[in-house]
């Protein structure tokens, strides 16, 4: 049986055989009613082995690609209704549950997190943000530092984070002799500081070249071209980096775990002593048997997935808009 | 900066920087310079602190230490073979599950198998998944993937029990809960760089592949993937790397039993999983020292993947530039 098909999509793909379709077929031996149709060079059998095997191949890849988006609705889901239904004003004013009560917030570990993000935010995006000038605007591509430099920051990203939470227990919880806010902070600056130096140099290396050149020609120095002219256009893709690297170390738990620790009560002020934090109260209350205690974690775990959720559709909503602006440099 | 040194405001319209300018230009690239280093320091000063602090254990134990397998600190006795085991299980375990989907998805979405809007969706919700932290990841593990994998575990354990991967029934947390969540955590790993390697094989060599007829996924298995192969395998290593370190979700749903069995169904233990449960209450003189040698291990570990992982990126988009 002899099929016509439309060539999927565009016009170099598989249809394009000829005579694939039409075994044997000599000009002289058509049949009468195919006098008037010459044999079309885009047919084929598609019956024939390959073309089965080809539309099963297809059909396999798409159900798999399917399958895999189904842990993303699914763990969107579960979150959205139960910890969508825990929202009242009580949740983030309140602290935990003990055992077995009823009610209660997340008020405290919701501060938490927001002390230590910001703690490790003071740390990483001067840090982060000075690498990534460097990478991208200061250091020529082929210089041996900046080599290391985005070597070092590949490697860093790469680093499980219980082992920042393992260095920063090295060298502040064991230096100040307690599990501190400050401890904390330090290993999540770890985790952010490799994040924001490649989205920074990513970003800087997206402004067109022609405004540094515009910018030099003015008498412009580096500095100035960097400081007013290529920081300004690429801040949009800095500043969701630095909101990615941000919403990344919010939901971090395993750093804090020996760090930062946890606390039952409100944050105290110099936070040298342990403080709460929403990861941290997921990881807790996951294993308990109690219903109230385990809706709070579910309550933590929209939070998170909330912050993490507009701070990647940010990146993506930016990068989709660079290249119809901008030029390649 | 100081505005009032800035081109604009002065009265020509250019001119060339003033020494003031000058200093102040070279005095901002070095303190860049400055910072771009401290990157580097940092990781050498972790990977220097964690060898000394881990450097008592690693002498009193000595390589013991590898292949042992107690953790007793009333008996000071340490060994990570159960965990060393457990992390190279559930990791293989996830890289065989996450590279099959996670593969598979870079070819969809990279050889123009849906319209160019839905391919851009999908992408984007692909990389949704390595937006949601870890801890959200083993909450959902327990509420959802164990209560549904535990009945098929079970009657994979009462009809073929004799099968030693199968031996032991799911009570709850175990081996496969872990590796399962692992590889849906590493999947966007994996497709998102092997995409990039797909998506920058020449156009040319495919219609090359057209040219002389073949089949769409002819191109595909024959030219395309083969041609992309060193970016692919570079992304499975990453991903790899991605599940050896991987923490929460493996804690939550592993079930930390300091054993080493056979069964899928058993519960297990990892490097990270143990530094999880044990560092916030360890004994200062006698665990930590231990732990930090673990943290060690793993370090080493990780380090080794993840560097091995980029060069073979590096190395695999620079052969690519040949074919350009």
């Amino acid at each position: 049986m002899t099929i016509s098909s439309q060539p999927f999509g565009h016009g170099l793909d598989p249809g394009t055989e000829p005579a694939q379709g039409t075994p044997g077929r000599k000009l002289g031996e058509s049949s009468p009613s195919d006098q008037n149709k010459p044999p079309h060079p885009f047919r084929r059998d598609l019956t024939q082995g390959r073309f089965l095997i080809d539309s099963g191949l297809t059909i396999l890849a798409l159900t798999l690609t399917f399958l895999a988006l189904v842990p993303l609705v699914s763990v969107l889901a579960l979150v959205l209704a139960r910890g969508g239904s825990m929202l009242s004003l009580e949740l983030f004013t309140d602290l935990p549950p003990a055992a077995g009560m009823p009610g209660g917030g997340l008020g405290n570990a919701l501060l938490g997190t927001l002390i230590l993000v910001t703690i490790a935010s003071a740390l990483a995006v001067p840090i982060g943000l000075m690498a990534g000038i460097y990478l991208a605007e200061v250091a020529s591509p082929e210089s041996s530092i900046a080599t290391v430099v985005s070597f070092a920051a590949k490697v860093l990203s790469g680093l499980p984070s219980i082992l920042a939470g393992v260095f920063a227990f090295a060298v502040v919880v064991l230096t100040t002799g307690s599990f501190s806010a400050w401890a904390g902070g330090v290993a999540l600056a770890i985790l952010m500081i490799p994040v924001i130096t490649l989205t920074t140099a990513e970003a800087l290396r997206a402004v067109p070249r022609k405004l540094r050149e515009a910018a030099v020609g003015m008498g412009a120095t580096r500095t100035q071209t960097i400081l007013q002219v290529v920081l300004p256009t690429a801040s949009s893709g800095i500043f969701t980096g630095i909101m990615l690297a941000v919403s990344r170390a919010a939901g971090e738990t395993a750093p804090l775990l020996f760090t930062a620790l946890f606390f039952d009560y409100w944050p105290e002020a110099p936070f040298t002593t342990p403080i709460a934090s929403l990861a941290v109260l997921i990881y807790n209350f996951s294993g308990v048997p109690y219903p109230s205690q385990i809706d709070i974690a579910w309550a933590a775990s929209l939070i998170l997935v909330v912050a993490a959720l507009i701070a990647n559709i940010a990146v993506r909503v930016v990068a989709a808009q660079a290249p119809s602006t901008q030029t390649r440099r | 900066m100081t505005t009032t040194n800035s081109p604009q405001t002065r009265g020509t319209l250019a001119q060339p920087p003033s020494t003031f300018e000058k200093l102040n230009d070279r005095g901002f690239r070095t303190l860049t310079r400055l910072f771009a280093l401290a990157v580097v320091l940092m990781l050498v000063f972790l990977v220097y602190e964690i060898t000394r602090t881990a450097w008592p254990a690693l002498i009193t134990y000595g390589p013991g230490f590898l292949i042992g397998s107690d953790w007793s600190v009333a008996e000071a006795r340490f060994g990570i073979w159960p965990q060393i085991a457990g992390t190279l299980v559930s990791s293989l375990l996830a890289l065989a599950m996450g590279t099959l989907f996670g593969v598979t998805v870079a070819i969809v979405l990279s050889q123009s198998f849906l319209p160019p809007k839905l391919e851009w969706l999908l992408t984007n919700l692909v990389q949704l998944l390595a937006a949601i932290p870890s801890v959200v990841f083993g909450l959902w593990g327990l509420f959802v993937i164990v209560p549904l994998v535990r009945p098929i575990a079970n009657s994979l354990n009462e009809t073929m029990g004799w099968f030693p991967l199968f031996s032991t029934r799911l009570s709850g947390p175990g081996m496969f809960p872990a590796a399962l969540v692992l590889a849906i955590m590493i999947l966007p790993t994996i497709a998102s760089i092997s995409r990039d390697a797909l998506a920058s094989v020449p156009q040319r060599l495919k219609e090359a592949a057209y040219g002389i007829g073949a089949t769409r996924w002819q191109a595909i298995l024959q030219i395309i993937v083969p041609t992309a192969a060193p970016g692919i395998f570079g992304a499975i290593v990453l991903g790899f790397g991605r599940a050896v370190g991987e923490t929460m979700a493996v804690a939550m749903l592993i079930g930390n039993a300091n054993t080493i069995q056979w069964s899928l169904f058993a519960p297990g233990t990892t490097l990270a999983a143990l530094l999880a449960n044990k560092f916030a209450e360890a004994d200062p003189v006698v665990e930590i020292p231990a732990l930090m040698a673990a943290a060690l291990v793993l370090l080493v570990i990780t380090l080794v993947i993840n560097v091995v992982g980029v060069l073979i990126l590096q190395r695999a988009s620079r052969s690519l530039k040949g074919i350009h």
